[in-house]
């Protein structure tokens, strides 16, 4: 913008308080002028669903929790009170449940969106990584929040993931314990996933300021890959951005209330409608989809506690792409053997995810096991390697120039520009 | 940035006729609005699309876009609010009851709970109801008949909501010089009526809503 | 590398034939029923209900509790349709333990409509000493049963909006019942042969026969129009408020649709110079960059 950067309060009021507590002026710099790449196709909208998802979810929990009873003899009928009697309980319950769904699948869309553009290399390690801490509390706190019903699923979940904790060598039984404040998961166990449900949420809120920060710090990343280097590669984030995503939001809403209004328990298991019952083991423990890939994972490994090691590896790893990844070009529209595998990678984490949902026998465990040595193979062989060896295309020259000429460079085929220095 | 709809508002200012110029000005303090305070020179370069051919059409898109939304967000506000209105158990748990009046003794006083209030049953002697009746009325602190405060017919049942009008504590039956209710917290007196007598209680004890289905039962709610 | 794509692939489809190895049981696939609260416009048959609420009364009851049903429900908008008065004759014959008395002993009274169905039994150890096995509540049965649609069907369901597995589980359940096991079939003993119920043993011995409940209203008496009915009279009792939920639903979708054509155009208007006209961005001093 050639004009102010700054916000400029007009009347007296915005004046007087911008000088103690200049929030309006924040929110001016940050959300109003702030130079947003121009280019920014509808993959980068999912940033701005995850933070409404996160309030959507923050504000019908708040509300579940005034009716919900953490109480093992009550939890089960308190939620069917709330479907049944409470006003518009049901709408707030299926928001809330479709939301958690709806949440990680924004979440995976916009990791992957970050993946295929490079949005994780230099500068913006430091954004990446708050992401994964992100996902890991999003993985808690979803957790968590399966386990509030107490159904059969409920129940067996919570049984299952926190005897995992057990393969830790020496204090793994004591930490279980710790964690069932009991000799299984019972009451304790319920009241403090409650506590820790209602908690996590604003963790994840806190660090998403940080994340947001990070990311104003360094800007966008875009489809190209290529920093902005005039102001004609950017544009203001108010009205363009504001409104591009605010219409793809709205989108994103039709396909949630299609989930919550008509096949609001599509996603969930009919088994956590039977109140739990530790003595009556479900014939097939499912988590929910969002967690099928990392259960495949876990479970394509026979020794107990590799599998739990490479569960968290599984997620830990994503932390050290940015260093794993030794490509100069961020792009993958430029880097056409690096697609090649980034969609044979998607395609192997939605494989995991629809064999986490089988029984572990036969081919399933032959599969899983394939596409786990792909998942980590992805990481720390075919990244390294890709960046020495593949033939990149030519960049173009700027964002503008991109948007200007459909991608092709003007004249010669330009080198990649040395990415600027930190 | 903007700055290039800014430049071409400055060049396209002049080309406006008056009333498109009006519009203009109106789409800018919308504009103004929501940056939330500009100079005159920021807002002129600010100011973005600017469709020469036909602002009303494109004021009208964003009027018509943002009472949309406004009643979207007004919509989505209804389920937060409505879900702290007492829910169908609670109503239900709060449905009239009905009293069986033949257990109750001549002179004997008893409490049921209604909507999580203790209520009276009193079974009024003739001795009381006489006292009841027999007052200078205008003398009250309260002022009120006793017929007032019965069923016609049925004046030997004072059936009363059992919090003193204090400050909310619940007044003992059969106590106190009018053999009436007796409040211990702060000492309020109330007679064989229900009504105050003495101490800081300001009003009389209330009545719930009942009626009689039969000379024997009472429905109250 | 296109030839990693074709691997994956060709992996995936073959796990996909996995499925006739992996499964222990070869329980029959229940077939798909017309129901009348289905899809977006789906709305609860009244008779339907109850009917199903006869057949619940008459047949079910005995065994099997409703206790996340309070009677008010009966006469709620969405439901069976039955009035106030007829929902408080309802609850009125069935008793429930009334406040201590003055004694503190614990009698029976008729319940109210605030009520909520009372148990067949007082506990589950008293279920399995008189039946050998615990009946389970039939409040939510229908939502917690189903069965595997299998890939590509349950895609085809997000779409078709199919959420009835229950309802057509507990359908053919109750119709699937052979008198003699197949060949080869040992079954514990107690148990009764079922087609539908996994590992085909089910407790339960077949509930329906044919003129078992009368039915007033001309529908036919026959244990496959039963088995519809208590199907149906058991969708409602789990979802009560399914017709509010799909019509709240039709105006929310349309609300958004027409929301999001409006932000649409006005995202088209907002960007429409800097479409048209990219190049005429203003050039800004590189100095201003990087932004921090």
């Amino acid at each position: 913008m050639s004009g102010h950067l700054t916000y400029q309060p007009q009347n007296a009021f915005m004046q007087w308080m911008e000088r103690r507590l200049p929030i309006a002026g924040l929110v001016y710099s940050s959300f109003v002028v702030y130079p947003t790449p121009r280019n920014l196709n509808y993959w980068w909208t999912f940033g701005g669903i995850l933070s409404f998802m996160l309030g959507v979810q923050i504000i019908t929990g708040v509300v579940l929790a005034m009716h919900y009873t953490a109480n093992v003899d009550l939890a089960f009928n308190s939620v069917e009170q709330i479907m049944r009697d409470v006003n518009y309980g049901w709408l707030l319950r299926y928001l809330h449940a479709n939301g958690a769904s709806m949440f990680f699948l924004a979440a995976y869309i916009h990791m992957f969106r970050g993946m295929y553009y490079g949005s994780y290399k230099e500068p913006r390690e430091v954004l990446w990584i708050l992401g994964v801490i992100l996902l890991l509390l999003m993985i808690m706190t979803g957790f968590m929040g399966y386990v509030l019903p107490w159904g059969q699923m409920s129940f067996w979940a919570a049984t299952v993931i926190t005897n995992l904790f057990s393969a830790i060598p020496l204090v793994g039984e004591s930490i279980v314990t710790w964690l069932w404040g009991g000799f299984s998961v019972g009451n304790p166990t319920l009241k403090r996933f409650y506590s820790l449900h209602y908690l996590l949420p604003f963790v994840i809120a806190g660090v998403v300021v940080l994340h947001v920060w990070a990311l104003h710090m360094v800007g966008q990343n875009n489809p190209t890959g290529i920093e902005p280097k005039t102001d004609r590669d950017t544009v203001a984030f108010t009205p363009y951005a504001t409104i591009k995503d605010g219409f793809f939001m709205v989108v994103f809403c039709i396909l949630f209330a299609w989930f919550v209004f008509y096949i609001p328990n599509f996603l969930g298991h009919p088994d956590n409608y039977i109140p739990a019952n530790p003595a009556v083991t479900p014939t097939h423990i499912v988590p929910e989809w969002y967690y099928l890939p990392f259960y495949a994972i876990l479970r394509a490994i026979p020794n107990k506690l590799l599998g739990v090691i490479a569960l968290g590896a599984s997620i830990v790893i994503l932390a050290f792409l940015p260093w794993l990844d030794t490509s100069k070009v961020r792009s993958a529209r430029y880097r056409p053997l690096y697609r090649q595998f980034f969609w044979t990678f998607v395609i192997v984490c939605i494989g995991l995810g629809w064999l986490g949902s089988k029984p572990p026998e036969g081919n399933y465990v032959l599969f899983a096991r394939i596409f786990t040595v792909y998942y980590f193979a992805y990481f720390l062989v075919i990244l390294p390697l890709l960046g020495k060896i593949e033939k990149t295309k030519p960049l173009p020259n700027s964002i503008a120039e991109s948007v200007l000429l459909e991608g092709k460079p003007i004249g010669a085929p330009a080198p990649p520009p040395p990415l600027a220095k930190a | 940035m903007s700055g290039a709809g800014g430049s071409r508002g400055r060049l396209h200012a002049g080309k406006f006729t008056q009333p498109a110029q009006a519009r203009l000005q109106a789409a800018r303090s919308l504009r103004k609005l929501v940056a939330g305070g500009l100079t005159e020179q920021e807002r002129d370069r600010t100011v973005t699309t600017m469709s020469s051919a036909e602002p009303t059409r494109r004021d009208f898109l964003y009027i018509a876009t943002a009472s949309v939304a406004a009643v979207g967000a007004a919509a989505a506000l209804v389920p937060l609010i409505a879900q702290m209105n007492p829910d169908a158990s609670t109503i239900a748990a709060g449905a009239p009851i009905e009293v069986d009046l033949t257990p109750i003794a001549d002179g004997q006083v008893i409490k049921v709970f209604w909507r999580g209030k203790p209520i009276y049953v009193n079974h009024r002697t003739k001795k009381q109801i006489e006292e009841a009746e027999n007052v200078d009325v205008a003398k009250l602190p309260d002022p009120q008949p006793d017929s007032a405060r019965v069923k016609p017919g049925h004046s030997q049942w004072q059936v009363l909501i059992g919090i003193c009008t204090h400050l909310g504590c619940i007044p003992i039956a059969h106590q106190g010089p009018y053999d009436g209710y007796f409040c211990p917290c702060h000492g309020s007196i109330y007679d064989t009526s229900g009504r105050i007598r003495q101490g800081p209680a300001p009003l009389n004890l209330a009545l719930p809503p009942y009626e009689f289905v039969s000379d024997t039962k009472i429905r109250i709610g | 590398m296109v030839i990693a794509r074709t691997l994956a692939l060709a992996a995936a489809l073959a796990a996909f034939t996995a499925p006739a190895r992996a499964q222990e049981h070869d329980t029959a696939t229940p077939p798909m029923n017309k129901w009348s609260f289905a899809g977006p416009f789906g709305k609860y048959d009244r008779g339907q209900l109850q009917r199903g609420f006869k057949v619940y009364r008459e047949v079910c009851q005995v065994c099997h509790g409703l206790k996340l049903v309070a009677f008010r429900t009966l006469a709620e908008p969405g439901g069976p349709g039955f009035t106030t008065a007829q929902a408080a004759a309802i609850a009125a014959e069935y008793q429930v333990p009334a406040e201590p008395d003055d004694q503190g002993e614990v009698k029976p009274r008729p319940a109210r409509l605030a009520d909520y169905f009372p148990p067949p039994f007082p506990n589950e150890q008293a279920a399995r000493a008189r039946y050998n096995a615990v009946p389970p509540d039939l409040s939510v049965i229908a939502k917690a049963r189903g069965y595997e649609r299998g890939f590509p069907r349950w895609v085809g369901d997000m779409f078709t909006q199919y959420q009835e597995q229950g309802v057509d589980y507990i359908t053919a359940l109750l119709q699937g019942y052979q008198d003699s096991p197949p060949a080869g079939v040992t079954l514990p003993p107690g148990n009764f042969y079922n087609k539908y119920f996994p590992g085909h043993g089910i407790a339960m011995p077949p509930p329906l026969t044919d003129q078992r409940v009368e039915y007033t209203d001309g529908a036919p008496m026959t244990v496959e129009q039963y088995a519809k009915d208590i199907s149906a009279f058991l969708m409602w009792t789990a979802e009560p408020h399914l017709e509010a939920r799909k019509r709240i639903g039709m105006q929310v979708v349309i609300f958004l649709i027409v929301l999001s054509g409006l932000l649409y155009f006005t995202k088209k208007k907002v960007w429409h110079e800097v479409k048209l006209h990219p190049e005429k961005l203003t050039p800004r001093p590189p100095t201003e960059y990087p932004r921090t």
